[in-house]
């Protein structure tokens, strides 16, 4: 069952992009053009592995594309539009996941990371303050005697 | 008889790679200089066993010899010698075997050119390295043998992918490996170290340049990927966040954390748990790429053919590997003797920031990676995580590492003062502000280039802060120039390659801001003597002709280019239909000027006469790769520092007595 | 304390590894459909065939139906067919089919050689209902229930158990 699913997939994906848009699907009105594209690179083209459909020259993303032009100018918004075909294909074919419960720790994730990384640090320098030279643990004063010997050994040091 | 000869001798190797395993390790372990010995010509014989059964592969390959299975899938007589012998890895039973070669290939390096490494460690390490050998012999011929037969024999193979058929594509998997597969040694290492229970100076010494080497290759081969994708692809675009994409990018930027990391371990005898966890984690995530591209368990346009029974061996292999060190690490870390105390802020602070960000930017490259599979699991649904989570969460997080890469060299060991710092960088602050501004208004002064204009701004500050504290160390314009001259002859060559590497990476940003915001897109349908205005260029496309390939054909069209009526180039894009497997693909034309890429793509003819044209200009997209390149020259001038060559010095026990008994 | 913190890769090593092993059982191309339990979109396609009505969704209410998209040029199509013939014998559900994008002479010369199964078809040249479906690829197929809602969506060609243990108890359920 897999496998055959898998040769319906590789039937109906192109080999790889290859030329993606094409001139007669652009709207005329370069503004709402510029609309449709910006919403093609968010939406996932579902046969093809891994890419929008803006770039993939699989026949559902041209079938898609048109679909997002065409609810564009029927006077959806960009979110309307989105969402048009969220419905049908449910939030696999957006390529930015939406933010709610089940996607929590996807949008949290990195923050979650930097603050444990920061406090591993931060853990790291309490516990080497620790160890550090307190005025207790500091090691004694040093006798006349060796004394007499550092000053001597930086003499030595001067003059080699 | 050839096939069955390589068959052999991986067989071989195996039985090799499990005695370099268990001998020198005991040896190491009982003191028994003899058995550590065992290890240095085991490397060799394992290496030249495998080296034996991949020219035996390559051989068969060269030879068209379609008997053998894995020659018949991937294969054909029409195909170009190069794309021959690149087939051999262009499939997943020949990237194995490119793979332990490699594997193999660190470790006979190790062997040849670690002769002033202590014996023991030595000895463990390339143990490990076997260790690992096995493992991935063991799946090569259990799950994945190349040198499986065919009976009866087709007269032809199948052919290699027509995308496949590219020198940057030929090139781009052994580099690739050289790199993730070069990691294994720092890991093998690592483990060495954790046996042994002593990480030092020493060790940090060695192991420096086996993970420069591996994180020098692992660059170039992921701009090679990238600049392959970008002439090859059709519409300019270089990298998507693509999971085996990211399988690359990942080691990589743990590799880079690891690179630093071990400064600090051989300068100032510290953070040495976390150096030791970074090498564990740089191959663990080049494991993770090896099982994610060949299991299935994620879509990628890059997943070789996948087999489940493949992934549970390799998800087996990663359980062993990943979970035994990282088990080790929990039990022998604790005990690593704590080494120099400093403060926050100093030299040791910031590489230490560099650590927390560059591993908070794996994991968060890892969490998105990995997302659509874990939401999976858990009955979450199907989600998909493009480019849109991972350059929004990804670019803010490098913007902290991107400032402070210039702070970070200036700052002194142990303590330092940040206003100091700060205040040699003034010039770059300057520098920074004037080409962000400049930049703004050059794009039109409305708020959507102002992400641009930091990108630029970031880059300036990289560039100029990195010249600066090149400045600094040869007191340039503060001493005599004859004085900066000898400071600078006499500069350490891994000074030089710092200072190249981050230039390098802020000619990269600057680059990819560029590609980013400036470039021009025109998509249209052109007759033969149309022209089409592009960034000031005039491109008149003045015929198509059909040309014949080794194993294509195609439609080649002219684009006479002029600008200003002066003439440029000549573009020759072509869209080739191959025959074996009949596959097509585009050929885009690329004229460069090194600030920008004229970029031509010829498509379907409409029916009538015209053809469906692309032409775009990628502005400062040279730069990503020339900056690259700067990178990895860099780390090559790194390489060839006199200190890695000589080791670092060991510490004699010096007692008190000593210099007064000298003195008396 | 430290021990803790030095157990935690590990620990959160093996929580990943135990996702991968449950990966390696899921398939990541399969992509569930949203529109279960929700009304099958509003279409009405044009007959296919002479003989044979068309389709729209007025058609499905009232009766337990299964809505199945094909084309002459998919090849999985050609392996499930003879598994809808059965099925259509038993006459134990309403079996309808779409064409889907596909040229009408190649798909009657199609239904020619292998037989018709369908009681009904409608021709989607453009593969618009295809999409109010929430089709990607062919063969797909859907049970409707008797108020004309999707309850269940087939995503490549059926299988001698998808019918056995998926597809005739749910229709035996919902015929109730």
């Amino acid at each position: 069952m897999r496998h055959l699913l898998a040769a319906l997939l590789l039937l109906m994906a192109t080999a790889l992009p290859v030329l993606a848009i094409q001139p007669d699907e652009m709207l005329p009105d370069a503004g709402m053009e510029a609309r449709a594209r910006v919403i093609g690179k968010d939406l996932r083209c579902l046969v093809c592995q891994n890419q929008s459909i803006d770039d993939s020259d699989a026949e559902l993303a041209r079938d898609l594309r048109t679909l997002v032009r065409q609810r564009l100018l029927v006077g959806d918004s960009d979110a309307q539009a989105k969402q048009y075909i969220v419905d049908r294909y449910g939030d696999y074919v957006l390529l930015k996941p939406p933010f709610r419960a089940g996607t929590l720790v996807l949008w949290l994730g990195p923050a979650a990371l930097l603050l444990s990384a920061l406090g591993a640090a931060v853990l790291f320098y309490r516990r080497r303050a620790g160890t550090a030279v307190t005025a207790d643990s500091a090691p004694p004063p040093l006798t006349a005697e060796e004394s007499r010997r550092v000053a001597a050994l930086f003499e030595d040091d001067k003059q080699s | 008889m050839i096939a069955e000869t390589g068959h052999f001798a991986l067989i071989l190797a195996l039985f090799v790679a499990i005695i370099q395993a268990v001998v020198p390790l005991v040896g190491a372990h009982r003191g028994d200089r003899a058995w550590m010995d065992v290890a240095r010509p085991a490397a060799l014989a394992q290496f030249l066993l495998i080296g034996l059964a991949f020219g035996a592969l390559t051989w068969c390959y060269v030879t068209s010899d379609f008997s053998v299975l894995n020659v018949a899938q991937n294969s054909h007589t029409d195909k170009p010698m190069l794309y021959k012998v690149s087939g051999v890895w262009a499939n997943h039973e020949g990237s194995m075997l490119l793979w332990v070669l490699i594997l193999a290939l660190y470790g006979v390096a190790v062997s040849a050119f670690g002769g002033n490494l202590p014996p023991a460690l030595r000895a463990r390490a390339l143990s490990v390295q076997s260790m690992i050998s096995i493992g991935f012999i063991l799946f090569i011929l259990l799950t994945s043998n190349p040198f499986a037969r065919l009976d009866p024999a087709p007269l032809n193979g199948n052919g290699l992918n027509p995308l496949l058929q590219d020198p940057g594509l030929a090139f781009h998997p052994p580099f690739l490996y050289l790199g993730y597969v070069g990691f294994s040694m720092a890991f093998s290492f690592a483990i060495a170290a954790l046996i042994e229970g002593r990480v030092d100076a020493a060790w940090a010494r060695w192991v420096r340049p086996w993970t420069l080497a591996a994180w020098v290759f692992l660059t170039l081969g992921i701009a090679l990927g990238s600049w392959w994708a970008y002439y090859t692809l059709g519409w300019g675009g270089y990298w998507y966040w693509d999971p085996v994409e990211n399988a690359s990018f990942m080691p990589w930027l743990v590799g880079t954390a690891l690179l630093h990391s071990s400064i600090v371990v051989e300068k100032r005898d510290t953070l040495k748990a976390w150096t030791i966890l970074l090498a564990i984690i740089a191959f663990s995530l080049s494991l993770l790429g090896t099982f994610l591209v060949r299991s299935g368990v994620l879509t990628s346009v890059h997943s070789f053919a996948t087999d489940p029974a493949r992934g549970v061996f390799v998800l087996g292999l990663l359980f062993v590997c990943t979970g035994g060190s990282l088990t080790l690490f929990a039990i022998r870390a604790p005990s690593l003797k704590a080494g120099g105390l400093f403060a926050p802020m100093s030299r040791e602070g910031s590489l230490l920031l560099n650590n927390v960000l560059m591993s908070t930017a794996a994991g968060t490259v890892l969490l998105g990676t990995l997302y659509p599979l874990i939401a999976d699991a858990l009955n979450l649904g199907k989600i998909s995580v493009g480019p849109p989570f991972f350059n929004g969460v990804f670019l803010p997080l490098m913007v902290p590492v991107v400032v402070t890469m210039t702070v970070g060299p200036l700052l002194s060991w142990k303590r330092s003062d940040l206003g100091s710092a700060l205040a040699r960088l003034k010039l770059a602050f300057v520098a920074a502000l004037a080409v962000a501004i400049g930049s703004w208004l050059m794009a039109g002064g409305s708020a959507t280039p102002l992400l641009a204009a930091g990108g630029f701004g970031l880059a300036a500050w990289l560039f100029v802060g990195s010249l600066l504290e090149w400045g600094e160390r040869v007191r340039l314009f503060r001493a005599p120039f004859g004085e900066s001259l000898r400071r600078a002859a006499h500069l350490p060559r891994a000074t030089y390659g710092m200072t190249l590497a981050h230039a390098g990476l802020a000619v990269v940003i600057a680059g990819l801001t560029g590609s980013a915001t400036w470039t021009t897109e025109k998509i249209q349908v052109m007759r033969p003597g149309d022209t089409m205005e592009v960034a000031g260029y005039e491109l008149t496309l003045q015929g198509t002709e059909e040309v014949k390939g080794p194993n294509y054909t195609a439609l080649r069209a002219t684009f006479h280019t002029t600008k200003n009526g002066v003439f440029v180039a000549d573009l020759k894009p072509e869209k080739r239909q191959y025959t074996m497997p009949p596959r097509p693909t585009t050929d885009a034309a690329i004229h460069t000027n090194m600030i920008g890429d004229l970029y031509a793509v010829i498509g379907e003819p409409d029916g009538k006469g015209g053809f469906v044209t692309r032409l775009y200009y990628n502005t400062l997209v040279p730069w990503i790769f020339l900056g690259a390149v700067i990178m990895v020259f860099g780390g090559l001038v790194s390489l060839t520092d006199r200190r890695h060559r000589v080791g670092a010095p060991l510490r004699k026990p010096q007692t008190l007595a000593a210099p007064a008994a000298a003195k008396a | 304390m430290r021990r803790i913190l030095y157990l935690l890769p590990v620990v959160v090593f093996l929580v990943l590894g135990g996702f991968f092993w449950r990966g390696l059982q899921m398939d990541p191309q399969l992509i569930p459909s949203p529109m279960i339990d929700k009304p099958a979109p509003a279409f009405a396609l044009p007959p296919l065939k002479t003989d044979k009505p068309g389709l729209a969704s007025a058609d499905l209410q009232g009766k337990v139906t299964l809505v199945s998209f094909f084309a002459s040029w998919c090849v999985p199509c050609r392996a499930e067919h003879p598994l809808l013939m059965e099925l259509a014998a038993t006459h134990q559900v309403n079996l309808v089919g779409v064409n889907y994008k596909d040229k009408p002479e190649d798909a009657l010369a199609w239904l020619g050689k292998l037989g018709d199964p369908y009681a009904a078809i409608g021709a989607d040249r453009d593969g618009r209902v295809g999409i109010d479906f929430g089709v990607y690829g062919v063969p797909e197929s859907y049970v409707i229930d008797k108020q004309g809602r999707i309850r269940f969506k087939q995503t490549g060609p059926f299988t001698v158990e998808d019918i056995s243990n998926k597809l005739l108890p749910l229709v035996a359920e919902l015929s109730k």
